[in-house]
């Protein structure tokens, strides 16, 4: 008996969908195995996740309250991976679009009413993210840049960025010393509804805007034929630069969006982790969806479950909330694996003998025929 | 026990294999003489490359038995067939770019922790000096042409001791200088008593080439016949399955008038290096204008710089009296220009691999829709237009364009060309690698184009096509145009030599 890889035929449909569904159940095995090698109970620690995160009123507030900035900022980001220009610059643009946000609440009046300080701040923080992502969108377009480590870099440029307002230039002085930006006022804050922030909202509003630019719109057609070829665009009579930097721009404001929804909504300070590493696990929820808006809002939701849930299981059973990254990275390792039992199969095939055996009997007729001729050929 | 007999290289018999509900071999047998060429023939999806596969190793059989030189074998891996002596040179070749022919020769053959390379740079050079190939061991692929490549494969599959060679349609990149020295490779392998495993469409290399063919149809072996004792007409009534009238139309159209002037036109290469020089003429309503050369001499740039993908250093293209240098190629859509050009990958350019047939017949024209969406209705009832016109072989228009075969993907491209309705109409190698019925429906069409007065620039490779389909024929040699002749007029042993740089300028032919 040996194993051999063969392509499917068909890939795709439902059984993808099973496919998918299973690799994450089997991340959940190991990582439940991981837990029980360093003597916790994996069973009662996955209560416990589910407990924390969807069990009480609280940790469901909670779980959405964690998962809309990743949703948005991974929606942000799969509009630059449709264009497979690999932006991993989330956590930067976020920062960015925050900084922003942050310097309008500072110059309108204390008068201003509510609405105009969300307009206002939420439109400057998609200027600023996109700006920000312009920046190695402009280089890539007219120099080939690499974006990656570009993107990648300016991540820690503006952190430094807010680092260095929190402590010098935007520094309160009513703080008593203490190195802190001042509040955005009482009025900038998002109200609730249904006990969340209404980011939960504008996050749903994003994910309809682009899962429709991307099926439904010119810009997002030729955002999809830049990401498969350019070559192909440019023969289209598509202008590859201007879809590119578009694109990115677009993708950068979303991003930065993100950075104004927890500014506004949950932080109301800006600091320097108000990413909070979103940028980054984002884009893991974007490929996990496979670029799907829709399914980011099930993936972006089951990891802020996932932190949530995890800081649950600590206080009810001493297990670190690291213990969630490694599920984290399980997942992402099985999601990948299973890309591959989607588009092959393993196939168990006879031995060498056992074939040779079934080939025989196919073709006894033929070999008799033969010996019968060998047999003639000696006579 | 004396053996009376001849026993054959390859000896397949009853091989069948499904895919799914697909039967791609049914019952084949096919048997290859040592010393022999034997040519594989059939329409695209009649189960050759099924079957070339099984020999291989890369598919197993469903059932049915493989005999090498008279041995029972099961190929369970290309490794397998390897070590039986079976050697495949792909249509697309599998080597190193930025490594020597002699690295990519002796990749993966080593068992030793190093490698002794003079002793691999002499039996290489005694291969190629055996059957006259011209390979220098120790010069990089990339900067080979195309021949040579397909050269180095052959040198590769040699040297591991091949004794039974497949080639999977090796002349569809060649031109017919090329051919002639592949064929003589081709020969001296016969001499030396190998195997040759020729497949091809095109029948007149076949019936000059090889021994013997085997026709397959429908996944179903035909029959074998000598090449000495059969005809093309018959040869094709095989594959087809009735018989075909193989002649090319070439309606007479009245045109309406001139449609394209280029004048002195030149275009560089980022090197600098003039790709084309000084090309001049001109092209009517309602005419076919053929374009023939060796592979690289300017073809390309033509086409690139009339759509407007490449920026020509001098020279001026009319079209209509209007000058289009300088236009980018929305513009040049929009009045009416369509180009087409069918790369060596078929997918390098004009199609979106990943996206379905109804999206990629969006690419020309969604521009054009109202508003900021895209109309997808209309384009899916174009694609299903197209689909049924063209007989594209596809489970339906939501299909992923990748995985259709190569001849199905050309269609796509050239039913959305054709469907824009332009007025000039460039199409380059718009039959490349496609077989006889496929080629066929896309001449009619090509003609039915210049009948309803398009103008047509057809950048060809076949010369026998070329001098029946087009009224014109302008042939280019290193970017020079060479003459434009009138294609009633001249002999193919002509262009041949305007081929080959030798200028017909003077002579009768000239227009």
């Amino acid at each position: 008996m040996r194993l051999r890889i063969a392509k499917k035929e068909t890939a795709g449909g439902w059984r993808a969908v099973v496919i998918r569904v299973t690799s994450v159940l089997v991340a959940l095995i190991f990582s439940g195995l991981i837990m029980a090698a360093m003597g916790f109970d994996p069973i009662a620690a996955y209560l416990a996740i589910a407990k924390g995160s969807f069990g009480s009123a609280r940790g469901l507030i909670n779980t959405v309250t964690v998962a809309i900035p990743l949703l948005i900022v991974a929606l942000g980001l799969s509009i630059s991976f449709s264009m497979r220009f690999w932006n991993i610059g989330g956590e930067g643009q976020m920062v960015m679009g925050a900084i922003f946000a942050t310097y309008v609440s500072h110059q309108l009046p204390e008068s201003t009413p509510a609405v105009v300080y969300w307009v206002g701040m939420a439109l400057a923080a998609m200027l600023g993210g996109g700006f920000y992502a312009l920046i190695p969108g402009l280089f890539r377009a007219y120099s080939g840049t690499n974006e990656t480590l570009f993107t990648l870099m300016l991540n820690y440029v503006a952190i430094k960025v807010a680092v260095f307002l929190r402590l010098v230039l935007w520094k309160n002085p009513a703080a008593k010393g203490f190195p802190q930006i001042k509040a955005i006022p009482e009025a900038a804050h998002l109200p609730k509804l249904f006990g969340i922030h209404i980011g939960w909202i504008i996050a749903l509003v994003v994910t309809v805007f682009v899962a429709v630019y991307l099926k439904y719109t010119k810009r997002g057609y030729e955002t999809r034929v830049v990401g498969e070829s350019e070559r192909t665009a440019h023969y289209a009579g598509i202008n590859v630069r201007r879809v590119l930097v578009g694109g990115v721009a677009l993708s950068g404001a979303i991003v930065g969006l993100a950075g104004f929804a927890k500014l506004s909504g949950v932080s109301h300070v800006l600091s320097e982790s108000i990413g909070g590493g979103n940028g980054f696990s984002a884009v893991i929820v974007a490929w996990l969806a496979q670029l799907n808006a829709p399914v980011m809002i099930l993936i972006a939701l089951l990891f802020a479950a996932m932190e949530q849930g995890a800081m649950g299981m600590e206080l009810a059973l001493k297990i670190p909330v690291s213990v969630s990254d490694v599920i984290k990275g399980l997942i992402l390792f099985s999601a990948l694996a299973s890309e591959f039992f989607i588009s092959y199969h393993v196939v168990i095939e006879k031995g060498p003998r056992a074939l040779l055996r079934q080939y025989r009997r196919l073709g006894q007729k033929s070999q008799q025929a033969a010996e019968a001729a060998e047999g003639e050929d000696q006579a | 026990m004396t053996d009376t007999k001849k026993v054959p290289a390859i000896e397949m018999r009853g091989i069948s294999k499904a895919f799914a509900s697909v039967k791609a071999n049914q019952d084949i047998c096919f048997s290859v003489e040592a010393g022999e060429i034997h040519a594989l023939l059939g329409e695209n999806g009649s189960g050759k490359s099924t079957l070339m596969n099984i020999l291989s190793g890369i598919y197993l059989p469903d059932s049915g038995e493989i005999d090498i030189h008279g041995e029972r074998v099961i190929f369970r891996s290309p490794r397998d067939s390897m070590a039986k002596g079976i050697g495949m040179i792909h249509q697309h070749f599998k080597l190193v770019e930025n490594l020597t022919a002699l690295d990519n020769i002796i990749a993966g053959t080593g068992h030793g922790l190093f490698i002794d390379r003079a002793a691999a740079r002499a039996k290489i050079a005694a291969l190629s000096e055996q059957f006259a190939m011209g390979i220098d061991p120790d010069r990089r692929i990339s900067t080979m042409s195309v021949s040579e490549k397909q050269t180095v494969e052959i040198l590769k599959v040699l040297y591991r001791g091949s004794q039974i060679l497949i080639l999977d349609e090796p002349t569809a990149v060649l031109t017919p200088q090329e051919i002639t020295h592949l064929f003589q490779i081709l020969h001296r392998m016969r001499e030396n008593g190998q195997a040759i495993v020729f497949i091809s469409h095109k029948l007149n290399e076949v019936l000059s080439l090889c021994d013997r063919v085997t026709v397959l149809r429908q996944g179903r072996t035909i029959g074998t016949v000598r090449t000495d004792l059969t005809t093309t007409t018959e040869l094709v009534e095989m594959m087809v399955g009735r018989a075909v009238d193989l002649s090319i139309d070439r309606p007479v159209v009245q045109g309406s008038g001139l449609c394209l002037e280029i004048e002195g036109l030149s275009v560089l290469d980022t090197s600098g290096v003039h790709r084309l020089s000084k090309v001049s003429f001109q092209l009517g309503h309602g005419e076919i204008l053929g374009v023939a050369g060796l592979s690289g001499s300017g073809q390309k740039e033509l086409c690139e710089a009339i759509a407007g993908l490449q920026i020509p250093s001098e020279g001026s293209i009319r079209f209509h009296g209007n000058e289009i240098v300088g236009k980018s190629p929305r513009e040049i859509i929009k009045m009416g220009i369509s180009m087409s050009f069918i790369p060596e990958d078929r997918l390098g350019m004009g199609l979106v691999a990943s996206m379905d047939i109804a999206d990629n017949i969006l690419l020309k024209d969604y521009a054009f829709h109202k508003g900021p969406f895209i109309d997808r209705k209309a384009a899916r009832a174009k694609a299903r237009q197209i689909v049924s016109q063209l007989a594209i072989n596809t489970p339906g228009i939501f299909h992923t364009v990748r995985k259709l075969s190569g001849g199905n993907i050309q269609k796509v491209i050239l039913g959305r060309e054709i469907n824009l309705n332009p007025r000039l109409l460039i199409t380059a190698y718009a039959v490349r690698g496609l077989d006889i019925h496929s080629s066929y429906t896309i001449y009619s069409l090509i003609n039915e184009q210049k009948q309803k007065d398009v103008a047509v620039l057809f950048i060809g490779e076949d010369l026998d096509v070329l001098l029946e389909l087009c009224d014109r024929i302008l042939v280019l040699c290193n970017g020079e145009v060479t003459g434009i002749v009138k294609a009633s007029a001249v002999t193919k042993e002509q262009i041949g030599l305007m081929m080959a740089g030798e200028s017909l300028q003077e002579k009768e032919v000239v227009l």
